[in-house]
C-alpha cells in the first residue's frame, strides 16, 4: 500500500470573511466621508 | 448577472464616483482569494478576519481620498496591502507566530507556573516540620551528621573533620540515619509528598 507523505493542507480552498466582517466594511464606507479643503483632505464619519 | 461583467476598474471608477454598491460587487468577487490568502499566512480565523477588515479599511480610505491609480489591477493592489498588513501583524507580534492549542497537544503540559500556590506552600512547610521532627527522633550522631550534610550543607570530608571520625563513618551514619527514618515514615504512614 503506498504511503502518502504529503500533509493535507490546512487551508480549506473555499474559506470566506464573515458576513458580519464584510457588513462592517460595508457599513464603514457608507460612513466614511472625505472632505477636500484646499489641497488638505478631512475624513468625516456620518452615523 | 449583469454586474458579473462589470470589470474591476470600471466597479472602482464608479465607487469612486460615489456608487457605494460597487464596493459590495468587489468584494464578493475577491473575498474568498483575499481571505484565503491572508489565512494562509496567518493561520488564524480571527487574526485573518482583523486583517482582511484593515486590508478593506485601507482600500476604501484609499479610493475615497482619490489616491488610487489605476496603473495596475485591482485585485494585485489589494493582495499587496494584504500582504503588507500581514506583515506588521508580525512586526506586533515580535515575530512570534502564535501557538495555538489543539486537541492532540497542550503547550500547557509542558509549560507550567513553577511558584507554588498558596496551598501548596502551606503543604511544603507542613512536609518540612514533619521532616524537621523526624530528624530530632534520631540518635544523636546520626542527626549530627545528617543535618551537616542536609542543612549546612557540607562535604562528607568537611563532617569526618568537624566530628573527628572518618569518612566511612560519616557516610555510614548517614546511611543508618536516612534508613532510620524511612522505617518510622513506613510505620507511620506519614506522607511527605506535596
Amino acid at each position: 500500500m503506498a504511503k502518502i507523505y504529503s500533509e493535507n493542507s490546512k487551508i480549506n480552498k473555499k474559506m470566506n470573511p464573515k458576513d458580519e466582517t464584510i457588513s462592517f466594511i460595508l457599513n464603514y464606507s457608507k460612513a466614511l466621508s472625505v472632505i477636500s479643503y484646499k489641497k488638505i483632505k478631512f475624513e468625516a464619519f456620518l452615523n | 448577472m449583469r454586474k458579473k461583467l462589470i470589470t474591476d476598474a470600471t466597479l472602482v471608477s464608479s465607487y469612486i464616483k460615489g456608487d457605494e454598491s460597487s464596493l459590495e460587487v468587489l468584494i464578493k468577487r475577491h473575498k474568498q482569494r483575499i481571505y484565503s490568502f491572508i489565512y494562509s499566512k496567518v493561520y488564524d480565523r480571527d487574526i485573518a478576519e482583523d486583517v482582511f477588515q484593515d486590508t478593506f479599511i485601507k482600500v476604501i480610505r484609499t479610493l475615497k481620498r482619490g489616491k488610487y491609480n489605476e496603473e495596475g489591477k485591482f485585485l494585485p493592489w489589494v493582495m499587496r496591502i494584504a500582504h503588507n498588513l500581514v506583515i506588521d501583524h508580525f512586526r506586533k507580534n515580535n515575530r512570534m507566530p502564535k501557538f495555538q492549542n489543539n486537541g492532540d497537544f497542550s503547550i500547557f503540559s509542558v509549560l507550567s507556573d513553577t511558584s507554588l500556590n498558596a496551598e501548596k506552600t502551606i503543604i511544603k512547610e507542613q512536609v518540612e516540620e514533619d521532616v524537621r521532627r523526624l530528624i530530632e527522633e534520631l540518635p544523636a550522631d546520626q542527626k549530627e551528621v545528617l543535618v551537616m550534610r542536609m542543612y549546612q550543607d557540607m562535604s562528607f570530608k568537611e563532617i569526618s573533620e568537624r566530628t573527628g571520625v572518618s569518612i566511612n563513618t560519616a557516610l555510614g551514619r548517614m546511611r543508618y540515619a536516612l534508613i532510620n527514618m524511612r522505617k518510622v515514615i513506613e510505620k507511620h504512614n506519614i506522607i511527605l509528598t506535596n
